[in-house]
């Protein structure tokens, strides 16, 4: 059983005159524990489908079934066990305000977690930043621990499809590298399954199996990591993607 | 050696539990206040005020209430009485001692009514969006389009004088511009990611508009809080003065200002005595303000 099909997406915002349509007719599947890249230039739609996903987009049409389980308007609060998401800018997705150790804290008491202490400890193990960091401040940490932190956060539930928003096009060339690494470790001890967006095809090509290309909100092609790498894609975009990545 | 260690533990850069991770936000905040001198001067006089407040049988040498009808209006520097004595020969240093606890009283009470339920209108307003929005907005306009003054005349009028009706006059007319800072505050930080983050953890408006959205807004309203405090307590004295606020023979400056405005030109300290107490006052609250706006506004250093 695949853990998404998304099937026939539209997502737009707003009403009438000022609708913008920025995923158009979108189609794909991800099976069970496979890495899904989503690559195309700014303003393609590739965010845009990660956060119609997430349910941060509301305004959709089409089909999207995660985990057998097919979406509404609505998401039930099993959902977030489900899927999880982490964000592009590390910088702005953790609250000022709140401590490494706040921000777990409640994200776990959230799902309904007991053992909060212990997990927390645990999960800043798991993202490989010590105990010393626990009680620090946004401010304190650097975007790559930033970025840990929120990585932490979105495995707290205990998700099985994490939704990756360009997760290191904020951060230093090195400090993506380790993130990157980081993602690829956690996958294969969490059995998650992927959906990554980059515009970095190199970055694709190291964390994902298959991967599709997208352009003014329309997926125009589907491949397999090798195709990519081989260099044989099909639609005319995805050739001049590639030979521009070369 | 001591202190010094406390001092390295309080600016440590790893803290090691919840409580040492607050504090030593705490003592970085107060390090940044305390480099404003202006700002801790301002924070001295409220204290001092505070203090005089909680000590004023002590402080006083006089009962503020005991008329002494053969001393009256003796001017300043007389026996025994600093400060001189007014129109009923009660002691002017004794009734400003006492007059400071009705001061911190209406401040208090205006500082806790009026920002919180404009922060409640405000955050509530720019999250929900929609209908909600419109509604509490326009409900806010109408507040904002009165004159301020008339307004709170108005409903101590209707409700009948006194110190509490001119509190809630006052919070009344006070509440508009903080539901205004709250809601421009929300819809800025709505769209954070941080916020879609929390969302996505299934949390509830009521969760993040208290836990995530408030300690964000709140930093800027206590700055506007004490700024506006100058005003409030002018407008309680306006009220006092007019009649409306506190009655005689309390002590309230407003009212002295009021009782000694008949004497001002042959007894000028009657009158400018609370008047200098409400400068004074006024003033340090603005100090105070302008310090807490560059320890608190989350937009300035981090």
């Amino acid at each position: 059983m695949s853990m998404l099909e998304i099937e026939k997406l539209n997502v737009w915002f707003g009403h009438g005159r000022d609708r913008v349509d920025a995923v158009k007719d979108a189609s794909f599947t991800v099976a069970r524990g496979e890495s899904f890249g989503l690559v195309g230039e700014s303003g393609s739609g590739k965010s845009t489908i990660l956060r119609a996903i997430s349910g941060l987009a509301p305004l959709w049409s089409g089909r999207m079934v995660v985990d057998g389980l097919a979406l509404g308007k609505v998401r039930p609060k099993t959902f977030y066990k489900t899927v999880q998401m982490v964000f592009q800018d590390p910088y702005a997705s953790l609250h000022p305000r709140h401590s490494v150790d706040q921000v777990l804290g409640e994200t776990l008491q959230l799902h309904g977690f007991k053992d909060i202490d212990a997990r927390v400890v645990k999960l800043l193990d798991d993202v490989g930043l010590g105990q010393k960091f626990r009680f620090r401040y946004p401010h304190q940490l650097s975007g790559g621990q930033r970025q840990r932190v929120a990585i932490a956060r979105a495995l707290a539930p205990q998700p099985a499809l994490l939704l990756l928003d360009e997760p290191t096009s904020a951060l230093d060339v090195s400090v993506q590298a380790e993130i990157l690494n980081l993602l690829v470790d956690l996958r294969r001890e969490h059995a998650l399954t992927y959906v990554m967006v980059s515009h970095d095809l190199s970055v694709v090509g190291h964390m994902c199996e298959r991967l599709a290309v997208m352009k003014g909100g329309e997926i125009v092609e589907v491949m397999g990591v090798d195709t990519l790498r081989r260099m044989e894609a099909k639609h005319p975009y995805s050739q001049s993607l590639l030979a521009a990545s070369v | 050696m001591a202190e010094q260690s406390l001092r390295q533990w309080l600016l440590t850069d790893t803290p090691t539990s919840r409580r040492h991770a607050k504090l030593s936000a705490l003592y970085h905040g107060w390090l940044s206040f305390r480099g404003n001198t202006m700002a801790m001067i301002g924070l001295c006089i409220l204290l001092a005020l505070v203090a005089v407040a909680l000590f004023a049988p002590l402080l006083a040498p006089h009962d503020p209430f005991v008329q002494d009808l053969g001393n009256r209006l003796a001017p300043l520097g007389t026996d025994s009485h600093v400060l001189g004595t007014d129109s009923l020969g009660r002691d002017i240093l004794s009734r400003l001692i006492y007059g400071s606890r009705i001061t911190l009283y209406i401040v208090a009470l205006v500082a806790l009514i009026a920002p919180v339920a404009g922060l409640l209108v405000g955050t509530v307003s720019g999250y929900a969006g929609g209908w909600v929005d419109v509604v509490l907005m326009r409900i806010t306009d109408i507040f904002l389009a009165f004159p301020r003054l008339v307004l709170a005349l108005a409903f101590v009028a209707a409700m009948g004088a006194g110190i509490e009706n001119a509190v809630l006059a006052i919070s009344l007319t006070a509440w508009p511009p903080y539901a205004r800072i709250a809601r421009a505050e929300t819809l800025t930080i709505r769209a954070a990611d941080y916020i879609s983050a929390i969302q996505l953890q299934g949390a509830g408006a009521m969760r993040i508009i208290t836990r995530h959205i408030w300690p964000l807004c709140i930093s800027s309203l206590i700055v506007r809080v004490t700024l506006d405090m100058a005003g409030i307590i002018l407008a309680a004295a306006g009220l006092g003065f007019l009649g409306l606020g506190a009655q005689p023979p309390s002590p309230e400056w407003g009212a002295m200002i009021s009782e000694g405005r008949r004497f001002i030109l042959d007894h000028w300290w009657v009158a400018t005595m609370p008047g200098l107490a409400i400068f004074t006052v006024s003033l340090a609250f603005n100090l105070l303000g302008d310090g807490l706006r560059d320890v608190l506004d989350p937009k300035g250093g981090e």
